[in-house]
């Protein structure tokens, strides 16, 4: 059998929701796989089913060329089989040892000082748990999991326990170790920048079921259903490329146009997401503003959507735009006027984006 | 002071505690984790000794180990001895009647213990035993603690089971409570009240040693 995860599974969540996911992941395209949707979607007991912690209703899940679970054969391996470093979101590291034994305690690797090393845990290594931020245990947890040389990564929210400004700053790390650790990725988030910035593949979970699975540029471009786009709502998820930095800031460039984001040392090629609800439209360029990006464009389309209004630009490249209905009534907005588009810096986010993406 | 009948009852806590151990805690790991519905029976069998009057527990063991009931007809073919009115006939009954003080803080402690940890081990890869022995049994240790004390304590104290089982021979069943209650009955209240001191001091360290042991209160009593 090929190097993919297969599972097709009904389950009944705790909510008394009913969870129908059959996927399929190819894991030597997909390094990181990003399991996407609201929460109580049944994401972290589709990861604890992975991992052999809860068994599905009926279904059948394999690794590889290895049957984990299957309700017809009666087959069940425990957690210990599967050998799957599960990383609950709460980290679950062991508070009566300290950071050292936490991630020996079921090591497999001889590369141990390595290991300390790269996850910059030298100097905590005789702290215990509770004498560490959240960002710090996030870093013991991965450590540990991958020092018992596990199959694959299951990580639910490993970064729901950090704050907004933390995590902006952690996403390309956890992705860069991720990466590095050679080992396949199955990720949980509900965050759908977190998703853009962190997998390479994206699995969308809504109303019990998984819509869409693939690449996540072509999910995020071509959603399979309105469901999907919806809870996804990300409208721009552009190329791009790093042509220079200055003062914080990084400039890229987007088609033929000239974006500013906050520079969170990415390199080369990336990816910039932008929600379309982060885009403002004028007529005129504002000339006495904070705001950076300014982007001369062309309308393309305006599509009324209830009280909102959907504007999609040309400004040297795709640009969509969610502004009110009243907006778009005031400027008298019409397909072929030339316009300003107005993002700020901070709204566009810069994901790297190192090989194995899409073909 | 009767030395003797102190060193009897010392020598018979520190057996007891040591065979509660022993047995005590598999049971309790058994009714911290498993999820048979007849659970609730085990537990209630288990916490009878908590609610049943000690003549009637000391009643029963004695009839279970008397010479004709099949223990302790297989007790005397091994041994040549009988089981009631000795020391090994003692330290069985003080074993089922401590085994509530044991299992219920140590149950109670295992219960308490974040499952997500036990679910990390088990998905490192440890096994379920190794998993209880490295996680579960350290992170329990205050409990364990508790639960030694208490049947300690309780084993030091106790009349009504020892007189049923034991009897009253001095240097092999006469404890410290049935000297004090010999005492009395010889009216040497001054001998009395010597051994009751010492024995209320001694509950007194033991239970406050108990509580610093347990950050969390809870009661010496049949809890959930």
């Amino acid at each position: 059998m090929a190097d993919e995860l297969s599972c097709a599974c009904h389950a009944r969540l705790p909510s008394g929701f009913e969870l129908d996911a059959e996927f399929r992941l190819p894991l030597d395209r997909a390094p990181i796989t990003v399991l996407f949707g609201p929460s109580g979607a049944g994401k972290t007991t589709l990861l604890r089913m992975l991992a052999g912690l809860d068994d599905p209703e009926k279904g059948a899940i394999a690794f590889r060329d290895r049957t984990w679970f299957d309700s017809a054969s009666g087959v069940s391996l425990a957690p210990q089989e599967r050998r799957a470093g599960y990383v609950a979101q709460d980290f679950a590291l062991f508070p009566h040892l300290d950071v050292f034994h936490n991630i020996f305690y079921a090591a497999r690797t001889a590369k141990r000082r390595e290991l300390i090393k790269a996850f910059g845990l030298e100097e905590l290594a005789c702290r215990y748990p509770r004498e560490l931020s959240s960002g710090q245990r996030q870093r013991v947890a991965l450590a540990r999991a991958l020092a018992a040389e596990p199959v694959i990564l299951l990580l639910d929210e490993p970064l729901s326990a950090l704050d907004a400004a933390a995590r902006a700053r952690t996403r390309q790390q956890l992705r860069n170790r991720l990466l590095a650790s050679g080992v396949s990725c199955i990720l949980v988030t509900h965050d759908r920048m977190e998703a853009a910035a962190l997998g390479d593949w994206i699995a969308v979970i809504a109303g019990g079921r998984v819509r869409q699975c693939g690449p996540v540029q072509d999910v995020f471009q071509h959603p399979a259903d309105a469901d999907v786009a919806e809870s996804l709502a990300v409208e721009n998820v552009l190329p791009a490329q790093i042509v220079g930095r200055h003062a914080g800031l990084v400039d890229l460039r987007t088609g033929s146009a000239l974006l500013q984001a906050v520079d969170s040392s990415e390199a080369g090629v990336v990816v910039v997401c932008i929600r379309a609800e982060d885009v403002a439209i004028a007529r005129d360029s504002p000339q006495t503003s904070s705001v950076r990006n300014r982007l001369a464009g062309c309308v393309n389309s305006v599509t009324v959507e209830g009280p909102l209004a959907r504007i999609e630009l040309d400004c040297g490249f795709p640009l969509v735009a969610m502004i009110t209905a009243q907006s778009a009534q005031e400027l008298t907005l019409k397909p072929g006027d030339q316009v300003c588009a107005i993002v700020k810096t901070t709204a566009v986010h810069v994901a790297a984006r190192s090989g194995g993406v899409s073909d | 002071m009767d030395w003797q009948a102190i060193w009897l009852s010392v020598r018979l806590s520190v057996c007891t505690t040591a065979i509660l151990l022993i047995v005590g805690v598999p049971l309790a790991a058994w009714v911290a984790f498993s999820h048979r519905r007849w659970k609730f029976l085990v537990e209630a069998v288990v916490a009878l000794p908590l609610v049943l009057p000690p003549t009637v527990l000391g009643f029963y063991i004695l009839l279970a180990i008397g010479p004709r009931s099949p223990l302790g007809a297989l007790y005397g073919k091994l041994t040549g001895g009988m089981l009631p009115f000795s020391f090994q006939g003692l330290l069985l009954a003080s074993v089922l009647y401590s085994l509530p003080f044991t299992v219920q803080p140590v149950a109670a402690s295992f219960a308490a213990v974040d499952r997500g940890l036990i679910e990390a081990s088990w998905c490192l890869g440890v096994s379920r035993l190794a998993t209880f022995r490295r996680v579960v049994v350290p992170l329990a240790r205050r409990g364990i603690a508790a639960g030694a004390i208490l049947s300690f304590a309780h084993t030091m104290g106790e009349f009504g089971v020892v007189l049923m089982v034991g009897g009253n021979i001095a240097g092999v069943t006469r404890t410290v409570s049935i000297s004090i209650y010999d005492q009395v009955q010889a009216l040497d209240y001054a001998a009395a009240t010597e051994t009751s001191l010492f024995l209320l001091g001694l509950s007194f360290i033991v239970l406050a040693l108990t509580y610093s042991f347990q950050r969390r209160g809870w009661t010496v009593w049949p809890m959930s």
